[in-house]
């Protein structure tokens, strides 16, 4: 099988990555639009996640929005926005891709607040912390494990499915897998998906470092090869981390 | 309005470009699924038939995979970090990878989702598994079982729940991400999406009723397993009633 030499071949050729929507543009395209997309959701996501974390309400509300946003096809959003006014311009793809990137944002991060040990918010409480000081100094920080995997598992879902916004408008890195097989050159068609692939995995890898570096001490568990499962037998309900393939 | 397409028909025929705004484009059209209920069912079939092969493959290959790497603590490790970077790597570039070996075909598409319900799938069934506390395995040695029927009969049936909650993400994932299978021409309804809506002027009903069965599918799906898990449990129903 030569179509991985023909893409080691396609991407050792500098033209490919500084030509006009080359590599190199698109994958500049492809991070601005997951970006913005993961940008968005955290501003929707956490302080809608903080509110319900802290007073405990919506638990229902958002293992519902995370278990309904499974069964929807990104792909199916992604081509809504496109039809939409928004049309090409940068706008539907980012907003398609925020809208998958808010159930990881807010389940992990209201199952992180309700984890916070009940007698440290009691003592917080009874050494006179307001609710803003709880919130900020205590349990925040106490979260801080699980808010982090919520937003790495939302931006390494993003920079996945912003590949896929290369089948409809978007000049994303899945618009050179798209070409290749438009073109029948399977050299090209694999080269693209190393490219994707590749700013998947170092998406994951950078957001995990990220997470280790700022979470202090004993809880500092959360690298990628110990994530938890999708599912846990007990508590299961509660316990719904967002985790699709996409 | 003239027959629902004939806009799109239209353009291609003559060479006209339409402009969207011009040509009746509705969000919702209930005669157009009635009119085109002939190219749907195909399509619906197939979703249908690529989801459930893909699971199934999945379970059965799973099921070895999880019982080899609970067998060893020197393998979960691996086993989890490899999945890991399976689940990673985004679905069109799965099926890019895959696409050199088996071309433009329902293989190509089924080997990419057996992939990520495999994943999904074994890390369940091993939770599953290890959920089985060792005081009943070793009542159930002391009562003389070998492993075979120790596995059959003891640990296999207090895995179910995991096994089954595995099952029901790994399926209703596997109904969404058929989709994506359209990039090489088997995705199912997402033929209808992307090739009868998007590359069809934008047209807008086909894009809604695509979108639409594949939730009610990956839903239905869901509560027939949901439903298959409550008869094959039944001491699980008699604890919550209680």
């Amino acid at each position: 099988m030569n179509a991985f030499g023909d893409a080691i071949t396609y991407l050792n050729d500098p033209f490919n990555w500084t030509r006009p929507k080359g590599i190199l543009e698109l994958a500049a395209q492809h991070l601005v639009i997951s970006g913005l997309a993961v940008g968005i959701a955290l501003l929707v996501a956490l302080p809608l996640a903080v509110w319900l974390g802290h007073t405990g309400h919506g638990g229902a509300f958002t293992v519902g929005i995370s278990n309904v946003s499974r069964a929807i096809p990104t792909l199916a959003i992604l081509t809504i926005f496109a039809v939409t006014p928004l049309g090409f311009s940068i706008w539907a793809p980012v907003i398609a891709l925020a809208v998958f990137a808010v159930p990881p944002v807010l389940a992990n991060t209201y199952v992180g607040f309700r984890e916070v040990d009940r007698d440290v918010v009691e003592a917080a409480r009874g050494m006179g912390m307001s609710t803003g000081q709880l919130v900020r100094q205590v349990e925040f920080p106490l979260a801080l494990p699980l808010i982090m995997t919520g937003i790495r598992t939302a931006a390494v879902q993003v920079v996945a499915t912003a590949t896929l916004a290369a089948l409809l408008a978007g000049g994303t890195l899945g618009a050179i897998i798209r070409s290749g097989f438009g073109r029948q050159d399977y050299g090209v068609v694999v080269a693209g998906a190393l490219l994707v692939a590749g700013l998947a995995l170092l998406t994951e890898a950078v957001l995990a470092g990220i997470s280790w570096l700022v979470t202090p001490g004993r809880k500092r568990a959360a690298l990628p090869w110990s994530r938890r499962p999708a599912a846990e037998p007990a508590a299961a309900s509660e316990r719904v981390l967002v985790d699709t393939p996409l | 309005m003239g027959l629902p397409g004939s806009a799109a028909a239209l353009a291609s025929a003559n060479g006209l470009v339409l402009a969207v705004e011009e040509a009746p484009n509705p969000w919702f059209d209930g005669s157009w699924a009635v009119d085109n209920w002939s190219t749907i069912m195909p399509l619906l079939g197939q979703h249908v038939r690529l989801t459930v092969i893909s699971v199934l493959l999945g379970a059965v290959i799973a099921l070895p995979l999880a019982l080899l790497a609970r067998r060893s603590r020197f393998l979960t490790g691996p086993v989890l970090g490899l999945s890991t970077i399976v689940y990673t790597i985004p679905s069109l570039a799965m099926f890019a990878f895959i696409s050199p070996f088996t071309g433009l075909s329902e293989t190509t598409v089924i080997i990419g989702l057996v992939l990520y319900s495999l994943v999904i799938l074994v890390r369940n069934f091993l939770v599953g598994l290890q959920s089985v506390p060792p005081d009943v395995r070793e009542a159930a040695r002391g009562m003389g079982y070998g492993s075979g029927r120790l596995f059959l009969r003891v640990e296999l049936p207090l895995a179910l729940p995991a096994f089954l909650a595995g099952l029901r993400i790994a399926t209703v994932s596997t109904v969404a991400l058929v989709t994506v299978g359209v990039i090489v021409g088997q995705g199912g309804l997402g033929q209808l999406i992307i090739v009868n809506g998007f590359g069809a002027n934008y047209y807008r009903p086909p894009i809604v009723f695509g979108t639409l069965a594949c939730v009610v599918l990956a839903l239905v799906a869901d509560q027939l397993l949901a439903l298959a898990g409550r008869v094959a449990t039944p001491w699980t129903r008699a604890r919550s009633a209680s």
